[in-house]
């Protein structure tokens, strides 16, 4: 009995250390994690999708607070004018969450483009959702107001092949995208007036 | 005393020198070293995971009941794993991307528990360190050699630096998985030929 006693504390103590380790690491290391995303993994995916516009969208961006959590906003000006915003999603994929970066015309609320940024998907199966650019062109165009879906759920997205799943998280987090663009577009609209 | 501590240390550079003496850790060895930039971040993480978790382990060794030794290693190395990953997504982000699931796969790599359960639990805080850091150095000296041949040969670069002319027809096959095993294979064929003598 007496053993046992003293393998669970040892164990207790010893997870108990290590979780509180991580945590003041985490804490620690946030913001420099946000920022290094910002530039390495997010920062491509938003110039592919806003491409051509004249600004800045990573130094141009606001933050709105949706219920609890806090969603960046990424501007896009085109002729001078702020004309589409990148928000990013995710939905769950294969092996994880599949972060989708969502650009979004504010006037008609067409999607101007769609890209991939963080996953942990299969390479060579899930993970051409970010390498092939054929997928992700399809969504351009199509209307953010409605449910996007893969074809073989009846809708107008030809999944990729052997990747289903992961067809599904993309589109999944795109119309969650347009979802979060509806019920925010006061505030966005009201922000925007500052990039103009 | 100073002396066993030297040779605690210079074992893991060549006498048992991870991938090629004791034939451990091969998964990332055989996948991460398509360059030598690749080899040497991915040693550099396993050696300061091994020490720490050596540093840590010897010091605790007479406080962890033997039972459940290896689950109490286990907690402490993936502790040390994660902070690794943090600090890497926090400071070497691209090089972070080229690794990826290969850093919290450090938590299962035989050479650190290994070294965990044949080493740190049965001596003291230092010569733990000295074995953790040259096991640790033979690991990432070994992964950055098998890089360099394999990037030599299969990109024509060094570092991302181009070696050879414009002339020069990459051979791809050496960055490609088959071309890990051969070149690990001849290396290990090679360190035997010369350890014969």
């Amino acid at each position: 009995m007496r053993e046992i006693i003293r393998m669970i504390t040892v164990l207790t103590v010893l997870c108990a250390f290590a979780g509180g380790l991580l945590a003041a690491i985490r804490q620690g290391t946030m913001e420099r994690i946000e920022n290094q995303q910002l530039q390495f993994v997010k920062g491509p995916a938003i110039m592919q999708i806003l491409k051509g516009c004249s600004n800045d969208p990573i130094k141009d961006r606001f933050k709105i607070a949706d219920g609890k959590v806090e969603r960046s906003f990424f501007v896009g000006k085109f002729d001078g004018k702020p004309k589409a915003v990148a928000l990013e999603t995710a939905a769950k994929g294969f092996g994880g969450d599949v972060g989708v970066m969502v650009g979004i015309d504010v006037d008609t609320g067409k999607i101007v483009g769609v890209a991939v940024t963080t996953h942990s998907e299969t390479p060579g199966m899930g993970a051409r959702a970010k390498t092939d650019p054929g997928f992700v062109e399809q969504f351009k165009g199509k209307s953010s107001q409605q449910t996007i879906r893969v074809t073989k759920d009846g809708g107008q997205i030809n999944a990729l092949s052997g990747a289903t799943i992961t067809s599904r998280a993309v589109c999944l987090a795109t119309t969650e995208a347009g979802r979060i663009f509806k019920r925010l577009k006061p505030e966005i609209q009201k922000d925007l007036q500052k990039f103009k | 005393m100073a002396k066993t501590l030297v040779q605690e240390f210079t074992k893991g550079l060549w006498e048992e020198i991870p991938p090629f003496r004791l034939v451990l850790g091969l998964c990332p060895t055989l996948a991460v070293t398509k360059s030598v930039e690749n080899g040497i971040g991915m040693g550099v993480a396993t050696t300061f995971v091994l020490v720490f978790s050596n540093i840590l382990i010897s010091a605790l060794r007479k406080l962890i009941p033997s039972k459940v030794r290896i689950a109490a290693y286990i907690v402490i190395i993936a502790a040390f794993v994660t902070v690794v990953e943090l600090l890497m997504q926090a400071f070497t982000y691209p090089l972070f991307l080229k690794l990826g699931i290969f850093i919290p796969l450090i938590v299962v790599n035989c050479i650190v528990l290994g070294r965990a359960e044949a080493f740190a639990s049965k001596n003291g805080i230092l010569p733990s360190t000295a074995d953790g850091l040259g096991i640790g150095i033979g690991f990432t000296l070994a992964l950055g050699a098998l890089g360099a041949v394999r990037e030599v040969l299969g990109a024509g670069t060094f570092l991302g630096h181009a070696v050879f002319g414009p002339s020069f027809e990459p051979f791809t096959f050496m960055v490609k998985a088959p071309g890990a095993f051969m070149c690990l294979g001849l290396m290990l064929c090679l360190m035997n030929l010369v350890g014969k003598k």
